[in-house]
């Protein structure tokens, strides 16, 4: 099923938790809502859950006007954060939950009823737990049973308020992996909430970058992490350097220095930031145009990579208050001959430049 | 971005419509049907015997009202009731802090019976805790005749009052600070005592402060006990007009003389004292629920 | 402290606070209670069976049981609604009602008592006007379930209360998303959540009723056969200079507070447990 959602606002009190909101969740897609806390991203999936009423705008589900029809009449599954299992219920009357609730003329049979559970539990790999409590079970597997009694009344859309936000990261790591299998099976157009950018690049197929209240950039994870489309999607996706100066043409001035940029939305002649990722700068021993002078702080090498951090250095030799970070293997690292309190230059393979007063997070 | 989401532009504002949606409410006659039901018990319940003991007690005016209070039987009947109050509260007051010392700072063995046996005097009636009393110290009990000789006089006496009083108001400061200590944990002692505090100052400047509103809260309620305190009172008392009667006591012979305006100008003030005791419940709960609130915004 | 079981602390007075409190609670509950115990083996099982099935102890003995469950039952109920928009509604005035919920455990009983009575004697606030519809409610058995219902009010409500506070809005959420009506998530999700609250607030309020005795005399009436409840026989038996059956009398209560103080316990523990709570 399709969800489109066209001009959504929603104020809490003075707070704008949605300013005007409009996207489209194609059918059978696992899309993130990703975005620091308080963005509006929860607010916006329990507005198309049902159990949030926006102040104006429409929920349109497989083409019908949803937006006045009550959260039981709207067919979404919805997996809370904290799970809400009902701790009174095993966890197989937690599953049979949604069916045993349908009016008597939609109502399985009891048999129909307990294929149906089983069938579930069987999916998310926990049949054996069927006649134990919700206390009982650990995290991760509350909430795959979580899943599956989203899933029981066969959902047209299924909706993850920060699915693995509770868990602790091995677990964590476990569950992502095992719901994009999930969804390779099911199809379910699905969307999930979460602040970890990690996780929405790793397990969505679409991902939906969200600050303030409104979207910032929408893509596939690709897509977002290679071309931001601005400077917050730029700085909430993964580490990286910024530099502030001045765009004239191809080349951004940074103090005394000048750096060539890769792409520009910015007036020539403006104040601008740019931002590269950290291993998108090299570092060269040699004075060399186009470059940064920077003194290497601190060299740090886990694994096959190396991290190497530097502080800014002005146009005599003074440091400032800029620190810089650069990544690369641990081998060119080795080639380069350097060492901690050398001078260097940093020179960026790729720059983003964005026109100044844009830039806020 | 084939196939991809899209961001629509047009920004012509849909109003959507305001009937509010929310999951988790009852339909508004629900709502209005259960507050009625709710109001009238409490009502008829709750707000009437209370506002029937001002209005019967000022019956006969304000004269015959003041009268029945500086009647010298019913002077006597406050006093007593002060006296068991100061007695009995203190002293459950320390035993309270102690117990729940012993019980929440240190591990020991059958911790949980004795927080049951700490709890006893609820489960017992008023008076079968006034009885106990005359079976232990009455003329034919336990240590009857030794007090006889000795010219001592428990039951039917104020000692025999004090005794069951402080029986039947025992659990309250207790109870109140086991579970309130018990959340605290003893991490902040043992911070004090790292620090070079010893026991007494461990109490004093640690302790105490943490636990104060707690401990406002039990002494009030046990002293609303103890005040009003009557089954118990009644067996041990005696009713001996000016000697052994208390408030409530008073109030009842009052009554049975068919002396109902005086008897409930006795009780009045009796209904004042549970309104205060209301009150400071009240706000002791609303310092301690502003105090967690500062706690959690930490 | 040196013993194995007892494990070592930095914090001080262990032995103090512990062996007053031992000899406290010994003092003024442990050894005198245990006088109703010696105090029956003065009587034979025959003199005790004797005593506790007369007529009158019978007929009071199941008239405060029996009322007392009457009042629970009905405090239960009203008791719910009144935890229930004490937590979830907004009505003018709650604060106050909040507050004189507790009355009943504020207000001396012998005050309550006098207070009911003035309500409902036949010529009473509101006696007079039941009293032509065939209705008396002082000195009946009703009446005796009135005061029952007065002095249990609040332990329903507070048990409920905080477990209503504490219920997670998501669980609500949870059961409307799964297609489950305003009714069903009430009934199928909310009610078995507090069912045990439920239960341990009604068995405090009974535990409660069945001892009572100064609100109840007044509007009781203590007619023999009647309307006279358990406690009062206790103290006619002692008027009569009977201690061994005032004892037998109290032996019978306290044995059923006791069965009661074991049910509210094992409740609480069940619940506990498969809820994964801690007490």
């Amino acid at each position: 099923m399709s969800i489109e959602v066209k001009n959504i606002s929603k104020n809490f009190g003075e707070f704008k938790a949605l300013n005007d909101v409009s996207l489209e969740f194609p059918t059978g897609k696992l899309v993130a809502l990703l975005g620091p806390s308080g963005c509006g991203k929860t607010t916006l999936l329990r507005i198309i859950a049902g159990l949030e009423t926006a102040d104006s705008g429409q929920v349109i589900l497989d083409g019908v006007d949803a937006s006045d029809s009550h959260v039981r009449e709207r067919q979404v599954g919805f997996v809370f954060q904290h799970y809400a299992l009902f701790k009174h219920m095993t966890v197989f009357e937690n599953v049979a939950f949604g069916l045993r609730v349908k009016p008597r003329k939609e109502r399985p049979t009891e048999a129909q009823i307990r294929a149906k559970v089983h069938e579930l539990l069987a999916l998310v790999q926990l049949d054996w737990l069927a006649d134990r409590f919700p206390s009982q079970l650990s995290g991760g597997q509350r909430q795959r049973i979580a899943l599956a009694r989203a899933l029981a009344v066969e959902p047209k859309v299924l909706l993850l308020d920060e699915p693995f936000g509770a868990l602790d990261a091995k677990v964590r790591k476990e569950l992502r992996r095992w719901l994009r299998r999930l969804h390779d099976e099911i199809h379910v157009t699905s969307i999930f909430v979460t602040h970890d950018q990690e996780e929405a690049l790793e397990v969505a197929d679409e991902v939906v970058l969200m600050n303030q209240g409104r979207v910032e950039q929408v893509g596939t994870p690709d897509q977002v992490y290679d071309h931001p489309a601005t400077p917050f999607v730029y700085s909430f996706l993964g580490s990286v350097n910024l530099f502030h100066g001045r765009v004239e043409g191809d080349v951004v001035h940074v103090g005394p220095h000048q750096l060539t940029h890769t792409g520009s939305t910015a007036d020539d002649g403006s104040q601008v930031v740019a931002f590269v990722r950290p291993h998108e700068l090299t570092i060269s021993a040699e004075a060399a145009s186009g470059g940064v002078r920077a003194e290497i702080e601190r060299i740090l090498s886990i694994g096959a990579f190396s991290r190497v951090e530097l502080i800014g250095l002005d146009a005599e030799g003074q440091r400032t208050a800029h620190n810089y970070e650069v990544e690369m293997m641990r081998s060119e690292l080795l080639s380069k001959h350097v060492r901690q309190g050398q001078e260097v230059y940093l020179v960026p393979r790729n720059l983003r430049v964005f026109q100044e007063p844009d830039f806020s997070i | 971005m084939a196939g991809g989401i899209s961001t629509a532009i047009d920004a012509k504002s849909i109003k959507c419509n305001q009937k509010l949606i929310d999951a988790t409410q009852e339909s508004s006659w629900v709502r209005r049907l259960l507050i009625g039901v709710g109001l009238c018990y409490f009502f008829l319940f709750l707000l009437l015997p209370l506002g029937a003991v001002f209005v019967e007690a000022l019956r006969k005016g304000w004269d015959a009202y003041l009268a029945a209070l500086v009647d010298p039987d019913a002077w006597s009947a406050i006093k007593l009731t002060l006296l068991i109050a100061v007695v009995s509260v203190p002293m459950n007051l320390i035993f309270g802090v102690a117990a729940a010392w012993a019980i929440t700072k240190f591990q020991f063995p059958g911790k949980r019976f004795l927080i049951t046996l700490i709890d006893l005097p609820f489960s017992v009636s008023p008076v079968i805790a006034g009885l106990i009393f005359v079976l232990v110290f009455g003329a034919q009990g336990w240590f009857g005749s030794w007090f006889m000789d000795n010219d001592i006089k428990i039951i039917f006496a104020v000692p025999g009052i004090l005794l069951a009083t402080i029986f039947v108001t025992f659990p309250f400061v207790a109870r109140e600070l086991i579970p309130l200590m018990e959340a605290q944990g003893k991490e902040e002692e043992e911070a004090a005592i790292v620090l070079g505090a010893r026991g007494w100052q461990v109490f004093r400047y640690v302790t105490l402060p943490n636990i104060l509103w707690g401990l406002i809260y039990g002494v009030v309620l046990c002293n609303a006990r103890a005040m009003g305190e009557f089954g118990a009172v009644s067996v041990v008392s005696g009713h001996i007009r000016g000697e052994t009667n208390s408030m409530p006591l008073h109030v009842e012979i009052l009554y049975n003389e068919y002396n109902f305006a005086a008897a409930f100008a006795v009780a009045s003030l009796l209904a004042v004292l549970a309104l205060v005791t209301l009150l400071i419940k009240t706000f002791v709960a609303w310092k301690a629920a502003r105090i967690h609130a500062e706690l959690k915004e930490d | 402290m040196t013993s194995k079981l007892f494990k070592q602390s930095v914090i001080p007075g262990f032995g103090v606070t512990l062996g007053f409190t031992l000899a406290y609670l010994g003092l003024i509950v442990l050894i005198p209670l245990s006088a109703v115990v010696w105090k029956t083996t003065d009587l034979t099982l025959a003199q005790f069976w004797a005593t506790v099935t007369e007529p009158r102890i019978v007929a009071s003995l199941r008239l405060s049981f029996a009322a007392s469950l009457i009042a629970a039952a009905v405090n239960a109920c009203f008791g719910l609604i009144l935890a229930w928009m004490l937590v979830r509604y907004r009505f003018p005035g709650k604060k106050i009602v909040d507050t004189l919920v507790d009355l009943p455990f504020a207000l001396p009983t012998a005050v309550a008592g006098i207070a009911l009575t003035a309500i409902y004697a036949k010529n009473g606030w509101l006696g007079q006007y039941l009293e032509p519809l065939g209705i008396k409610v002082a000195f009946t058995p009703l009446g005796i379930m009135v005061a029952l219902i007065f002095i249990g009010l609040p332990f329903v409500v507070r048990t409920v209360q905080p477990v209503l506070e504490d219920l997670d809005k998501e669980i609500e959420e949870a059961a409307a998303s799964l297609g489950a009506n305003r009714a069903q998530t009430v009934f199928k999700v909310v009610l078995p959540i507090i069912l045990p609250a439920l239960l341990t607030g009604f068995a405090l309020a009974f535990a409660r009723a069945v001892g009572e005795y100064g609100s109840v005399i007044f509007i009781a009436g203590n007619l023999p056969m009647v309307s006279e409840i358990a406690p009062l026989m206790i103290i006619t038996k002692l008027e009569q200079y009977d201690y061994a059956g005032a004892t037998a009398i109290a032996v019978v209560m306290l044995f059923f507070s006791f069965i009661l103080l074991l049910l509210v316990n094992t409740l609480q523990a069940w619940t506990a447990k498969r809820t994964g709570r801690d007490l």
